[in-house]
């Protein structure tokens, strides 16, 4: 509880260093995610509320920008590099299997909080196409059916 | 300030510096279509339908597009007819095609585009995504399918209303117009002014209606249906029947709820009345009795839960007094069933109101009286209109003839004001007068009060003591004159507060204006025209020489303010503010 306060306070902080200037939204949105680590909804009512403006400008921004998360992200961050040369090897049937094991769309983490699946743009190793990262992990020219063994992996 | 010199498709016109294409061609009579944008509320370009030449490589936006000097402005060339239509095509891919069982069919502004622009088929049959309809307010629906995103509605909730209850959600594709957080209207701190609807060129936003309820009722034979119409009602009306905006139908609206077979005819102006009695003596004690000041008017619902959400700390200074709306309820249900010898269970209320808020307000649990709702179906000058054509009635044929019932009708001239923004004002002031100088004043005006700035202040000295006073128009002017009051700034004995711009003349529930009307007329004033004529045309004016107002006090109430009035007159509010 105290851990949450400081992290309120520590907004607070960033708040009123940047609520004067003309377009302090984002900036101030992007430091509550540094704080938080996502942007639940009563941290946005509470952005709202210092910057005196309505929650729907700050809901409106927040899913906007690909940038900001409005879910806790998992302790492994699985992007799907959904670049042209990963696209054309196949990774959008690598990201539909990685949906179904999961069992979250992509965007999204697994209820337990330990995967959190995006879809990326290119990730630089094209000739390892398709490829995905976990965390700091590269796995290349996958075919849907080792999914699931790379996920039980990390479980 | 030099004038500008501007060709627009061969036809010269001078206009001031600043004025936009859209404007100036109006002066050579051409009227660029447009769907974004709203005078006065939203010219933001987004919607690409009002696409020009102006001799650059690029078409401009006219609603945004500045004049200069020697500028040739071409309006209707093939690569702008072209353009047009294929931002219209690209907004029918996706809009929700029903026109034919569409509240705003014939009032919609997409649908009359498509028409003129001879955009007849959709090109474009692409992927759609359907989105489940918002039924849960009790005032405003809102159907994302039929939304074309022109944002009007946003503009009018956020920078008019200082509301922001719905905003752009999402991007690309996926935008939608929705509350944040994926919530209902209902559990938003939406005012229910409806200001949005009134924006909404299609039928993305749109009123509950309530007219069923209304024809069930009239067609129980167990039940007693009374009406009881509010003063705005009557100035707008006709348009709904093709008449100019503000025309005065008085007459032809009793006539025709007589005829939709209402049992009574009652009149809210003979509530607004009470409330003057009610609201002048309230201010008085509070002026005598060091009571909470300024005092605000408690008429418009929109207005009071505005104040719930945002400024729970100001309720104290909210009058007690009901809306004119539920007070005539209230006596309907008490006095007037006692009198007529019916048991008020078998009586229901039906309100016309130029507002959506007032379907909120008859269903909340502080106006019921012995668990008895004092209103028990509200609907809008819209739904009225609507029942009107439904049932066949000629309106522009119906005779001018007033034709409401006795004991609970009759109005004096202080009571059609309350509909235009400062009326309410002007009418307290005009009894107040009457009892700080203890006679009766013959001067009856008070046009300082009067007019459409967005705040309004006025002093006046009567009985010795001076009286300050302030009116706001909107939720936004509101809360800019609050914080002026709260800083110490300004200080008034009396503040009049209307949620809609304009007042209820202009509320959510009357008919709409459209953007290309609104470039030539001000619905807000030409409406006040017809309330202030409709003043001036009675002998009485003030609400407490109301010989039915007497009678009700001296044979039912006792004494304003006292213990029956309070029972049946005055509420209390909700701190509904998020801590």
């Amino acid at each position: 509880m105290s851990f949450e306060k400081e992290k309120y306070a520590a907004l607070q902080r960033e708040i009123d260093k940047l609520k004067n200037e003309p377009g302090a939204l984002m900036p101030v949105m992007q430091k509550a995610q540094e704080i938080f680590g996502y942007l639940p909804e009563d941290v946005q009512r509470y952005i709202a509320k210092a910057l005196d403006i309505p929650a729907s400008d700050v809901y409106g921004v927040a899913t906007f920008y690909a940038q900001f998360n409005l879910e806790p992200k998992g302790k492994y961050i699985i992007s799907v590099c959904m670049g042209t040369a990963c696209y054309v090897k196949g990774s959008q049937q690598v990201l539909d299997k990685l949906e179904e094991v999961l069992g979250v769309p992509a965007g999204h983490t697994t209820p337990d909080g330990l995967f959190t699946l995006n879809a990326t743009r290119c990730l630089g190793a094209c000739g390892l196409a398709p490829v995905i990262m976990i965390n700091e992990d590269v796995y290349g020219r996958l075919t849907p059916d080792q999914v699931p063994d790379i996920i039980s992996m990390y479980h | 300030m030099a004038m500008v010199n501007v060709t627009i498709d061969g036809v010269k016109v001078q206009v001031e510096p600043g004025t936009t294409v859209l404007e100036a061609a109006r002066q050579a009579h051409i009227h660029i279509p447009t769907l974004c944008h709203l005078k006065d509320i939203n010219a933001i370009g987004a919607c690409r339908m009002c696409v020009v030449d102006v001799g650059a490589r690029a078409l401009a936006a006219a609603c945004v597009m500045p004049v200069f000097d020697g500028m040739v402005v071409k309006t209707n060339t093939p690569a702008v007819r072209e353009a047009r239509k294929a931002v219209l095509e690209l907004i029918l891919s996706n809009h929700e095609r029903k026109c034919l069982s569409c509240m705003r069919s014939t009032t919609c502004e997409l649908q009359a585009l498509a028409n003129d622009l001879g955009v007849n088929e959709s090109k474009f049959d692409g992927k759609n995504i359907e989105y489940p309809l918002d039924t849960f307010s009790p005032s405003v629906v809102r159907d994302p399918n039929k939304c074309i995103l022109c944002r009007r509605c946003v503009a009018v909730c956020h920078d008019v209303q200082g509301v922001g209850a719905i905003g752009p959600i999402h991007r690309g594709f996926k935008t939608i117009i929705a509350p944040a957080f994926g919530k209902k209207l209902s559990e938003t701190d939406c005012i229910n002014c409806g200001q949005c609807i009134s924006v909404c060129p299609v039928g993305a936003l749109r009123e509950r209606n309530d007219t069923d309820k209304v024809w069930d009722a009239i067609n129980d034979p167990d039940k007693i249906v009374v009406v009881q119409p509010a003063p705005a009602v009557r100035v707008a009306l006709g348009e709904e029947f093709g008449m100019p905006v503000g025309t005065r139908v008085t007459g032809k609206m009793t006539q025709a709820l007589r005829r939709l077979g209402f049992d009574k005819v009652f009149d809210t102006d003979f509530g607004a009345d009470i409330t003057i009695v009610e609201e002048a003596t309230e201010l008085l004690g509070r002026i005598k009795n060091g009571g909470a000041l300024p005092m605000f008017t408690s008429c418009s619902p929109g207005w009071i839960k505005y104040v719930e959400h945002n400024f729970p700390e100001m309720i104290p200074n909210l009058s007690t007094c009901k809306s004119p709306m539920q007070m005539e309820g209230a006596v309907i249900k008490s006095y007037y069933a006692e009198k007529a010898g019916i048991d008020p269970r078998k009586i229901v209320v039906v309100a016309v109101m130029p507002c959506v808020a007032k379907k909120f307000e008859a269903e909340r649990p502080e106006m019921e009286i012995d668990g008895m709702r004092s209103v028990d179906i509200s609907i809008t000058t819209r739904e009225l209109a609507r029942m009107i054509r439904d049932a066949r009635i000629d309106f522009a044929k119906l005779p001018d003839e007033e034709c409401f019932d006795e004991l609970v009708a009759q109005s004096t001239g202080a009571a059609p004001i309350f509909g235009a923004t400062g009326g309410v004002m002007e009418a307290a002031l005009r009894t107040a007068a009457d009892v700080l100088e203890n006679r009766s004043l013959e001067s009856v005006e008070y046009h300082e009060v009067r007019g459409l700035e967005g705040i309004r202040e006025a002093t006046y000295t009567l009985g010795g003591k001076e009286l300050k006073v302030a009116i706001a128009n909107s939720t936004g002017a509101a809360k800019r004159l609050i914080r002026r009051i709260q800083s110490g700034e300004a200080n008034y004995a009396f503040v009049e507060v209307m949620a809609c711009p304009g007042g209820c003349v202009n509320g959510g529930g009357q008919p709409i204006v459209s953007a290309e009307t609104r470039m030539d007329v001000d619905p807000r004033a030409a409406r006040a025209a017809g309330l202030y004529a409709e003043d001036e045309a009675k002998t009485l004016r003030k609400s407490h020489e109301n010989p039915d107002v007497k009678k009700l006090y001296e044979e039912y109430l006792g004494e304003p303010n006292g213990h029956l009035a309070h029972r049946l007159l005055h509420t209390h509010y909700v701190d509904r503010s998020v801590k």
